[in-house]
């Protein structure tokens, strides 16, 4: 694995590429543009932008059925809508990676965010996805390493969630 | 042509229409959606090539389209209801965006909640999906209503570059249970397996 890099975003981008993740789907967030832009550039993938995240699931379900590799990325407020949809890669035993970045988690401004930021993890475990929390920018590439390891040698859910403590809290210009 | 309220019941009969249909998918991988769309699959002749659903209501179009992005080389089509699709009615959004060449979509609208005790679905009323689909961008549909539009619309799932949405307007019917394997990793291993990719 090579040494993490200030900007966690590279260092996902750089995984994914060596694990021949070639899609990624999903319902844009602030903390993803980095990693979304550079997926758009990449002529060797695709991005699939979705109208809701759970879409990204069956997406990512029908990529591996094809063999192929995706990624589902959104905001935290996003692993809501996809409770029940994770239910397909579950019964098939099929490989789900999620890349998930926080909100109403860390110094979050708007409370709107809180409630479903605050439920991911208990949400996410209760319908079998395993869950890596990083809070640490330097550690987000091996993190997404492990986790995409296990998604997809083990066929199983796997989620990293990157606390909002790296993303940063967006204050809309109040203090 | 706008949504019109239906003045008389549908006439398509599902099983017969299905058999007839997939007689001539020419090598195409079947994405069902949940329900009566993978027993009529089912029903009509099983095949590795076929993905059957028990669940995931609204991720048929978007599995198939998964699917379909993974194998540029194959024609894939995908199977479902009015409500499974009206479920997740934004995945048309996202496959008129990727536009794949490769993907048909047929909806088998019987304008009810068959599964569940035949409540009445939005298409009953005004909801056309079809028009739907051309306001996603999905320019080419076909919208059918006699059983005898078997070879159109086969030329348009299977043959006409993708991505394409037809609607058959089927009949409430009574059919025989035919019911597929249900274990899902059983499922998805034999249509990797199908497609060489295990």
């Amino acid at each position: 694995m090579a040494a993490a890099s200030a900007d966690w975003s590279s260092d996902v981008f750089r995984e994914m590429k060596a694990r021949g993740i070639a899609t990624v789907c999903t319902v844009p967030d602030g903390g993803l543009t980095r990693l979304l832009k550079m997926v758009e550039a990449d002529g060797g993938m695709r991005l699939v932008t979705l109208s809701t995240e759970p879409e990204g699931i069956g997406v990512a379900t029908g990529t591996w059925l094809g063999g192929g590799r995706a990624l589902v990325a959104m905001q935290s407020s996003g692993v809501g809508n996809c409770i029940n949809a994770l239910g397909l890669p579950t019964a098939l035993r099929a490989p789900c990676l999620m890349l998930v970045t926080m909100r109403g988690q860390w110094g979050e401004f708007n409370p709107w965010q809180v409630p479903m930021g605050q439920a991911v993890r208990p949400a996410l475990e209760a319908v079998g996805v395993k869950c890596f929390l990083v809070d640490k920018a330097g550690e987000v590439g091996e993190t997404f390493a492990a986790a995409a390891d296990l998604a997809f040698h083990g066929r199983l859910g796997a989620a990293v969630l990157v606390s909002q403590r790296i993303i940063g809290a967006k204050g809309f210009g109040q203090q | 042509m706008s949504a019109a309220i239906s003045a008389t019941p549908n006439k398509i009969a599902r099983r017969p229409f299905v058999v007839d249909l997939l007689a001539r998918r020419n090598g195409a991988l079947l994405v069902c959606g949940l329900g009566s769309p993978t027993w009529d699959a089912f029903a009509a002749g099983d095949s590795p090539e076929y993905l059957y659903s028990w669940g995931g209501m609204g991720l048929a179009v978007p599995t198939a389209l998964g699917v379909a992005l993974a194998q540029p080389a194959r024609r894939v089509v995908c199977i479902t209801g009015d409500g499974e699709m009206l479920m997740g009615i934004g995945s048309l959004g996202v496959v008129a965006d990727q536009a794949p060449a490769n993907l048909g979509i047929l909806v088998l609208d019987n304008e009810s909640f068959g599964e569940t005790g035949r409540q009445r679905g939005l298409t009953s009323g005004r909801a056309d999906l079809a028009a739907v689909a051309r306001g996603f961008g999905i320019a080419r549909t076909l919208t059918v209503t006699g059983q005898g539009a078997v070879a159109e619309l086969a030329e348009l799932l299977f043959e006409t570059p993708g991505p394409v949405l037809a609607v058959a307007k089927i009949a409430l019917t009574e059919d025989p249970w035919a019911l597929p394997e249900k274990d899902g990793a059983a499922i998805a291993q034999r249509f990797r397996a199908a497609l060489g990719v295990s």
